[in-house]
């Protein structure tokens, strides 16, 4: 019970808190309240988990929240506000269409997350408790940011918030990765704000008030100063495909997703990229409404395109499995990017791709920390035979290998499959269909080539030493199945209600002339 | 106005070249504090705030530019000497990028920045004025700073130089939305976090030593 026992600061912060809540919670904001709590209820956990004794019972508090927020945003996808919030913030069709994936995976994480910090009892754990709920909440107010700045702040954040997640491991590598991360990053989201700023400008050459809603931007439309304009485009495109890992600034990837434990990076692959997409998503909205949508389109391409070059050369190229599955994330980064410049269509297909993606992703990183533990190495040199030694976490990494390479029944296949027909259509390009589909070959060489190495043939000798201290048990198997799962069913039968969010979303992006 | 103004953008491109130039740390840190000062007399300046009267009116600008100054003049700078004191370390003795080069780079952006302003529109009331060019310049030089210098802390300098080019640019937008100066402090927040990543790594590579030399301690 000890461990239990909140002191008296504590609970005078948390009855600060509830008067908070209720305040907000007068006439008008009543409706809105689940909106709020996605973005309140995780920050809350994470203070929570900041004062919260306990260092074996701590990690049951990522689930316990990431439950309670998977269940609003679910409870939102199904049951939509008939208005967002406020012109700040609120749950809008394209927030709706993206959010509960994020949340999903945040869930399956955090429950593998609990075994995981069992297993590594020896480190203290306050911190990556407390930031891993942070960085849920600021994920969630980035998705419903409907303002630059408060959009600029919620990704700042979550960058922040990310940086001590990276090291938990302590060793020197994850301090290097760590350091990679934070000038990189940071680099981009100076970026981002100056061309949060430059939007800014061409709204108030524009004759405009500067104010950066994207409600008011969209509704300026022409009136956007247009070198201004553009200027903020390049630079907010850059400074966010930072932070999504496009290709050339995706170099902070390998070794971030290399060095942090694999529940971050399986959040970092599908949650805090997915809010980098909606950024960019949201500013070609209003590049389109200025008319210049062609330009923003042939950008998109052009890099998406790029990335999925580079990211093919070094799949084939790579020894690590797990800076593989970073190269595989800049890849399927280059693949949101091209589709959500082949029109109404390829974004559909984007934001189909996005739950696809994110849900597979999952499940790899989630298998591939298991492998990595057993082995107690990372390279294909090291590591072999392990589906002997870990044969569940194997087999789940194969077919997520499969899944994210878009074998028929899993989801990729259908989202890929979509943005092929995209860019086929006469709307779309078909020189980037045709390079699209090569780079997916190479990937696939690629990646087969590490898994197969890895998974296949007989294990080390000292592998065997080290493979029997963590064995398979329930707790780091089930979450990544449930997504594998989840990422069969969103093949096989796509529910109605996402189909349509997704709808609405692109509806909400390409607004009928 | 504009023509103290435009001075004072002038001396911040002046401190750019120079910390380009500088070999030794300790003057690179020195040129960044003085370019925060001088950033964080700007709004004044702008807001044509010279009595005490007329700054009680305006407080948020006076506030802006106190925090300005405390943080890039003397908080950040400390931090940055002291870390550096801690890692020993007073030189960037191997820069990808060598110093002359730097200065070259340097002083070709700011050229560069001049002509490119030229060509983006500006409204009457910040025609003439030098803002654009000058963080034009300053981002330019905190890339130089960053991909060049291989020393943390030269590349934090970097960093700190490329985000006061943009603090800049936000002085264009200082009636619009007072929302977004908030969010250039939280980009100072973000610098903070930089330097103290640098010496929680530093303390930690102190511990280690430390621990070494006990457990010797201990063995005799």
């Amino acid at each position: 019970m000890e461990c239990l026992s909140l002191d008296g600061g504590v609970s005078i912060r948390l009855c600060v808190l509830l008067l908070l809540l209720c305040a907000l919670c007068d006439h008008s904001f009543l409706a809105h309240m689940k909106e709020l709590l996605l973005v309140l209820l995780p920050l809350a956990g994470a203070a929570l988990a900041a004062v919260w004794r306990g260092n074996r019972t701590r990690p049951w508090l990522m689930p316990v929240f990431g439950a309670a927020h998977a269940v609003l945003s679910l409870w939102l996808l199904v049951a939509p506000p008939a208005q967002p919030l406020g012109s700040w913030f609120g749950f809008d069709p394209l927030a709706r269409a993206v959010l509960p994936t994020v949340s999903l995976l945040f869930v399956l994480c955090a429950a593998y997350g609990v075994s995981y910090l069992r297993v590594r009892a020896e480190r203290p754990n306050r911190v990556f408790v407390s930031l891993m709920l942070a960085v849920l909440g600021l994920l969630s107010a980035g998705h419903m940011a409907r303002h630059l700045g408060l959009l600029w702040i919620a990704t700042e954040g979550v960058t922040l918030a990310a940086i001590p997640l990276l090291h938990f491991n302590a060793t020197p590598r994850a301090f290097e990765a760590t350091w990679k991360y934070l000038l990189v990053g940071g680099t981009g989201i100076a970026l981002s704000l100056l061309g949060s700023f430059a939007l800014g400008y061409a709204s108030l050459h524009g004759g405009g008030s500067g104010d950066l809603t994207f409600g008011a931007l969209l509704a300026q439309g022409v009136g956007l100063t247009k070198p201004w304009m553009l200027t903020a485009w390049v630079l907010l495109l850059v400074g966010y495909g930072t932070k999504m890992g496009l290709a050339p600034m995706h170099t902070w990837k390998p070794d971030a997703y290399g060095e942090a434990p694999g529940i971050v990076g399986a959040i970092l692959a599908g949650g805090v990229t997915t809010v980098a997409f909606t950024a960019i998503l949201r500013v070609r909205a209003v590049v389109a409404a200025a008319g210049e949508g062609a330009i923003a389109d042939r950008t998109l391409i052009a890099i998406g395109l790029f990335s999925l070059v580079v990211a093919a050369l070094f799949l084939l190229g790579t020894r690590d499995f797990k800076r593989m599955l970073a190269y595989s994330s800049v890849e399927h980064m280059g693949i949101l990017a091209l589709a959500a410049g082949l029109g109404a269509p390829g974004l559909w297909a984007a934001l189909f791709h996005v739950w696809a993606n994110s849900l597979t992703k999952g499940a790899l990183f989630l298998s591939a920390g298991n492998i990595r533990r057993a082995a107690g190495a990372r390279t294909m040199d090291e590591v072999g035979g392990m589906a002997k030694l870990t044969p569940v976490s194997a087999a789940i990494f194969v077919a997520g290998m499969f899944a994210v390479t878009a074998l028929p029944p899993f989801g990729p296949f259908f989202s890929e499959l979509r943005i092929v027909r995209a860019s086929f259509a006469p709307s779309g390009s078909a020189i980037a269909g045709v390079v699209f589909l090569g780079c997916l070959l190479f990937a696939f060489f690629g990646l087969t080539r590490v898994v197969f190495a890895i998974v296949d043939g007989r294990p080390r000798v000292a592998t065997k030493l080290t493979g029997h201290r963590f064995p398979e048990t329930a707790g780091v198997i089930v979450p990544p199945l449930i997504l594998m799962a989840l990422s069969l069913w969103l093949g096989l039968a796509l529910p109605e209600v996402l189909s349509t969010s997704w709808t609405e979303a692109v509806a909400q992006l390409y607004p009928a002339p | 106005m504009n023509g103290t103004l435009n001075l004072l953008i002038g001396l911040t491109m002046g401190l750019n070249l120079m910390a380009l130039g500088s070999s030794r740390i300790p003057s690179l840190i020195r040129a960044m504090s003085v370019q925060g000062v001088v950033l964080g007399v700007m709004p004044l300046l702008i807001e044509h705030l010279f009595g005490w009267e007329a700054m009680l009116r305006h407080w948020p600008v006076l506030l802006v530019a106190v925090a300005t100054i405390t943080v890039k003049g003397i908080v950040i700078p400390r931090l940055l000497n002291r870390a550096m004191r801690a890692a020993n370390i007073d030189r960037d003795m191997e820069p990808l990028i060598g110093y002359v080069p730097s200065i070259l780079l340097g002083a070709g952006g700011t050229i560069a920045a001049m002509a490119l302003a030229r060509s983006l529109p500006l409204l009457p009331e910040h025609a003439g004025s030098l803002l654009v060019p000058g963080a034009l310049a300053s981002v330019l030089t905190g890339f130089v700073l960053l991909i060049g210098r291989t020393k943390a802390i030269s590349q934090v300098c970097g960093y700190l130089i490329l985000e006061n080019g943009i603090y800049l640019f936000g002085l264009l937008l200082i009636h619009a939305t007072p929302l977004l100066v908030e969010a250039g402090i939280l980009l100072d927040l973000t610098v903070g976090v930089f330097v103290i990543g640098i010496i929680v790594d530093h303390i930690q590579r102190a511990f280690d030593s430390l621990d070494t030399r006990k457990l010797t301690v201990l063995r005799e």
